[in-house]
């Protein structure tokens, strides 16, 4: 019976072929698999597989490159958005887009990344917001929320001792420079549409020269916040999306 | 009357045994592999009820590593 279904005409949903065969070194139910999957969809659709550029980030997401087969640059920690900048700027017609986590983007590269997004770099730019330091053994970020438990705070975030949460999505809506704001999430299916949606007008809006935009990503770090991955979406649902409110934070772009 | 049928096809090398796709799956047709691990010593998930399967292709948007191959079909009956 199943035999006459697996035929190539009845071909509903594949890998997409932009992503390689490599296995993938992340953890079992790590978001940034699905968000890989996303930008590789998204290039093959808008046909841009030979113009994409990509800038990787310090941190789990550095290998990348080795995943998708478009062209990659690393940046130095933190400075994805400083080495776009000069790429878009040299090559207008190229897909370039930086892809970076939260300690990459909010901690170290916040400088970069606002003032990036503040010159309006014509840059789209993905952060994967997962609240601690996936790659180095779950040190408390900038993003991590108060209460949240780490490896640098094992007693819990304490806002006297270590701070606020950086909110740098909203932070980013203020920019004149930026075109599109938005924070999703690819835990369900219909999250992981809305995302690809999201991804897809950022693209779209660099491509157009409209502006910066910014797409925040609330992910999980199953192994950093020591959940299983099916408890880390739960725990992301109730805890992360109090404080990382999903939708458009802005949207001036006019795309559909 | 003719049916809605599906298959999935899971390439268990690149499984991870993260479940999930078995917690997005509306007909309850992934199991995990019971005792049995891949090359990488991951455990894998299979197709368990693949009769029940619609080809909704929940399973293979929400897996990280893009293991999961979908078909459907509408079979008359």
């Amino acid at each position: 019976m199943a035999n006459d279904i697996i035929s190539p005409e009845n071909l509903v949903y594949k890998k997409p072929t932009l992503m390689n065969d490599t296995p993938m070194h992340y953890c079992p139910g790590c978001s940034h698999g699905v968000v890989h999957k996303l930008v590789a969809e998204i290039i093959e659709e808008m046909g841009m597989s030979d113009k994409a550029v990509g800038v990787c980030p310090v941190g789990c997401a550095v290998f990348a490159y080795r995943y998708l087969d478009i062209d990659w640059q690393e940046a130095a920690h933190g400075r994805a958005p400083a080495v776009a900048t000069a790429i878009k700027r040299l090559w207008p017609d190229r897909l370039v887009f930086t892809y970076q986590g939260d300690g990459d983007l909010a901690c170290i590269g916040a400088c970069e990344t606002i003032h990036a997004l503040n010159r309006g770099e014509n840059l789209p730019i993905i952060f994967i917001n997962n609240a601690i330091y996936g790659m180095t053994g779950g040190q408390m970020a900038p993003t991590t929320l108060i209460g949240q438990k780490t490896s640098t705070c094992p007693y819990g975030r304490d806002p006297k001792i270590h701070g606020y949460p950086l909110n740098i999505t909203e932070l980013a809506s203020h920019l004149d420079g930026t075109c599109y704001v938005t924070r999703q999430s690819v835990d369900t299916v219909a999250s992981i549409r809305k995302a690809k949606k999201a991804i897809r007008k950022a693209f779209e809006a660099s491509m157009n020269g409209l502006g910066s935009s910014l797409v925040e990503i609330v992910s999980t770090c199953n192994s950093g916040w020591k959940l299983s991955p099916v408890k880390a979406n739960e725990w992301m649902r109730e805890n992360m999306f109090k404080k990382y409110v999903k939708g458009d934070l802005k949207d001036t772009t006019g795309l559909k | 009357m003719s049916k809605i049928k599906g298959a999935i096809v899971v390439n268990t090398d690149r499984c991870k045994g993260c479940q999930l796709c078995i917690v997005a799956c509306p007909q309850d047709v992934i199991a995990l592999a019971q005792k049995k691990v891949n090359v990488h010593g991951y455990p894998y998930v299979e197709p368990a009820n693949a009769d029940k399967c619609v080809g909704c292709a929940s399973c293979a948007i929400v897996c990280p590593d893009g293991c999961i191959t979908v078909y459907r079909k509408k079979v008359e009956e």
